[in-house]
C-alpha cells in the first residue's frame, strides 16, 4: 500500500474567547502552528491553556474570533469530510456494534451498504479489533472501545486527524502500546496528526515534534523537534520519558505555567 | 433444553401466582357463599368465557374494542413522540404550551369524555381521540426527558461528521432517547386500554365497554361480564409484554 500524502494545516493568528460573568475571556490569545503534510505534532500545554478549544476551531466546530484556519491552503470554515476527530471519550453509539459504529460516518456520507461494511472491516482490523465486529460497546474494555474510536475516525481516510487526549483514560502500560500503535497507524496512513496531550513521554513518544502552549490565553511558546533514528521509529518509552526532547518539553512548560 | 429449563425457572411463579389468585377466588366464593351474580365462581366463568368466545358474542366486540385501542395508541403516541420532541429542543414552545397539556392531563379523562362524545360523535373517531389523549402525556413526557438527556458528545460527533437535521434526529437522537421513550409507551399502551373503554362508556355500540354494559344491565349475566373484564385485562396485559419485547429487541444489551 502506498500512503497517501496528508494534507498541510496551517493555524495563524487564531484566537477565540468565551462569555463569562466577567465579560469574554480569551481562551487562545493567537495561535500559529503549520504542521506539514503527515507530520504528527503533539499540542502539550497547563490545563486551561485552550487546548481542547483549538482543537475544535481546527475541526470547524467552532469559529475563531480572529485568524484563520486552512487546510491545504483552503479556509476551514465548517467541518470537512478530510478532517476527522477523536475524542477524549469514545462516543460509540451503545445500539450500534463495532463494524456499525465504525461505518457510521460513511453512511451519514451516504456511502452504500456492502461498501461500507467492507471498509469498515478494513479498518477495524487495521486497529486490531478483529473478531470483534459484531461486539457492542459495552461489551469491550475502554481501550477497545478507544480503538473502535479511532477506526471510526481513519474510515473517511482523513488528510487530518485531530486527536482530544485520547488515551487519558487508559492505564500506563496499555497507553504506551497505543502510543506505539498510533503512530505507527498514522504513518502508514501518511495521515497528519495534530495530538493533544497532557502526558510528556505520550508527545515524545508519538509525535515528531511538540508544541507547547501557554496558560490562558494560549499561545505557542515553543516548538520542540523529536529527535529519532534515520528510520523514524526508534523511539521507546524510557527514552520518550527522560530523554532531551521530554526535558526541553517539560522545561518549557514550568516556564510556561 | 437449556431454553425450556430457563423459560420453565422464569415463569413458574407466575403460573403459581395465577393458580393461588383462582384458588382463593374460589374459596372466597365458597367460604362467603356468594350468589353468581354476585361473584360466580372461577370455573363458571371460565365455561362463560369459553362459550362466549365459541359462539362469536364476544370477538366483534374485542375487534372493535382492540382497533380503538391500536388507531388511539398509534395517533397518541405519534403525537406524544414529536410534542416530546418539540418541547426538549425548544424551551420557547414548551413555556407556550405546556399549561395547556398539564391542564388536559389533570382533568380526569371520564370527565372528558361525555363532552368528546359529544363533539366527535359515538362512531370510532371519540375513541381514538380519548384513547390519543391519555396516551399522548405519558410518552410526550418520555421522549422530552429522553431526547434532553442525550449526551451532548453524540450531537458534536454528529456535527463533526456533518449529519443532516434529520441524520441527528434518527441516527442519533431518537436511538439514544429509546430507552426512555418505550418507558413511556409502556405506560401509554396500557392507559390506552382504560382511554378505549371510557370512550366506548360515553357512548358507543360495540366494544367491550359495551359489552360489561350489557352484560350488567340488559343481559343480566355476571359471569358474562366477568369473562369480558378478564378479555379487557388479558388485551392490557398482552400489549404491555408486546411492547417490553419490542423493548428487549430494539434496545437490547446497551
Amino acid at each position: 500500500m502506498i500512503a497517501k500524502r496528508g494534507a498541510r494545516l496551517r493555524l495563524s493568528d487564531v484566537a477565540r474567547g468565551f462569555d463569562g460573568p466577567g465579560g469574554r475571556r480569551e481562551a487562545l490569545g493567537g495561535v500559529d502552528l503549520a504542521l506539514a503534510p503527515g507530520e504528527i505534532v503533539a499540542l502539550v500545554g497547563p490545563n486551561g491553556s485552550g487546548k481542547s478549544t483549538l482543537l475544535r476551531v481546527v475541526a470547524g466546530l467552532l469559529p475563531p474570533d480572529r485568524g484563520r484556519v486552512e487546510i491545504d491552503g483552503q479556509l476551514m470554515t465548517e467541518p470537512i469530510p478530510a478532517v476527522a476527530l477523536v475524542f477524549q471519550e469514545p462516543r460509540l453509539l451503545a445500539w450500534r456494534d463495532v463494524i456499525d459504529n465504525v461505518a457510521f460516518p460513511l453512511e451519514l456520507a451516504g456511502v452504500a451498504i456492502d461498501a461500507r461494511v467492507a471498509r469498515a472491516r478494513d479498518e477495524v482490523a487495521r486497529v486490531g479489533l478483529a473478531g470483534f465486529e459484531r461486539v457492542r460497546p459495552a461489551e469491550l474494555s475502554g481501550g477497545m472501545r478507544q480503538r473502535a474510536a479511532i477506526a471510526r475516525a481513519m474510515v473517511m481516510d482523513p488528510d487530518v486527524l485531530l486527536m482530544d487526549e485520547p488515551f487519558s483514560a487508559l492505564d500506563a502500560l496499555t497507553r504506551e502500546r497505543f502510543d506505539l500503535e498510533l503512530r505507527e497507524l498514522v504513518r502508514t496512513a501518511g495521515t497528519t496528526v495534530l495530538l493533544v496531550t497532557h502526558s510528556i513521554p505520550e508527545a515524545v513518544l508519538v509525535a515528531d515534534r511538540v508544541a507547547v502552549l501557554s496558560q490562558r490565553p494560549g499561545r505557542i511558546v515553543a516548538d520542540v523537534p523529536v529527535e529519532r533514528g534515520m528510520d523514524g521509529t526508534a523511539m521507546t518509552p524510557d527514552v520518550a520519558a527522560f530523554g532531551p526532547a521530554a526535558a526541553a518539553v517539560r522545561a518549557h512548560l514550568e516556564a510556561a505555567a | 433444553m437449556t431454553m425450556a429449563i430457563t423459560g420453565a425457572r422464569r415463569w413458574w411463579p407466575i403460573a403459581v401466582s395465577l393458580a393461588v389468585f383462582v384458588v382463593a377466588w374460589k374459596a372466597i366464593v365458597v367460604v362467603g357463599g356468594y350468589q353468581a351474580f354476585i361473584l360466580p365462581a372461577p370455573e363458571v366463568v371460565a365455561a362463560r368465557f369459553v362459550r362466549a368466545w365459541a359462539d362469536g358474542l364476544m370477538t366483534p366486540h374485542a375487534t372493535a374494542t382492540l382497533v380503538e385501542i391500536g388507531l388511539g395508541f398509534s395517533v397518541g403516541a405519534s403525537a406524544g413522540l414529536a410534542v416530546g420532541y418539540l418541547f426538549a429542543r425548544s424551551a420557547l414552545a414548551e413555556r407556550f404550551l405546556s399549561p395547556y397539556l398539564v391542564a388536559a392531563q389533570a382533568t380526569p379523562i371520564l370527565a372528558l369524555a361525555p363532552l368528546l362524545a359529544l363533539w366527535f360523535g359515538t362512531g370510532l373517531t371519540s375513541k381514538v381521540v380519548i384513547c390519543g389523549l391519555i396516551v399522548f402525556f405519558p410518552v410526550a413526557v418520555a421522549t422530552m426527558v429522553g431526547i434532553r438527556s442525550v449526551d451532548a458528545g453524540l450531537l458534536e460527533l454528529g456535527r463533526s461528521l456533518r449529519a443532516t437535521r434529520r441524520q441527528v434526529v434518527l441516527q442519533l437522537e431518537i436511538p439514544a432517547a429509546l430507552p426512555s421513550i418505550l418507558g413511556g409507551m409502556r405506560v401509554g399502551v396500557t392507559l390506552a386500554v382504560v382511554g378505549a373503554i371510557v370512550g366506548e362508556w360515553a357512548g358507543a355500540s360495540q366494544g367491550l365497554g359495551v359489552l360489561v354494559n350489557i352484560a350488567r344491565g340488559s343481559l343480566f349475566d355476571i359471569p358474562l361480564m366477568f369473562a369480558t373484564l378478564i378479555t379487557i385485562a388479558a388485551i392490557g396485559v398482552a400489549l404491555y409484554v408486546l411492547v417490553v419485547l419490542v423493548e428487549r429487541r430494539l434496545v437490547g444489551v446497551r
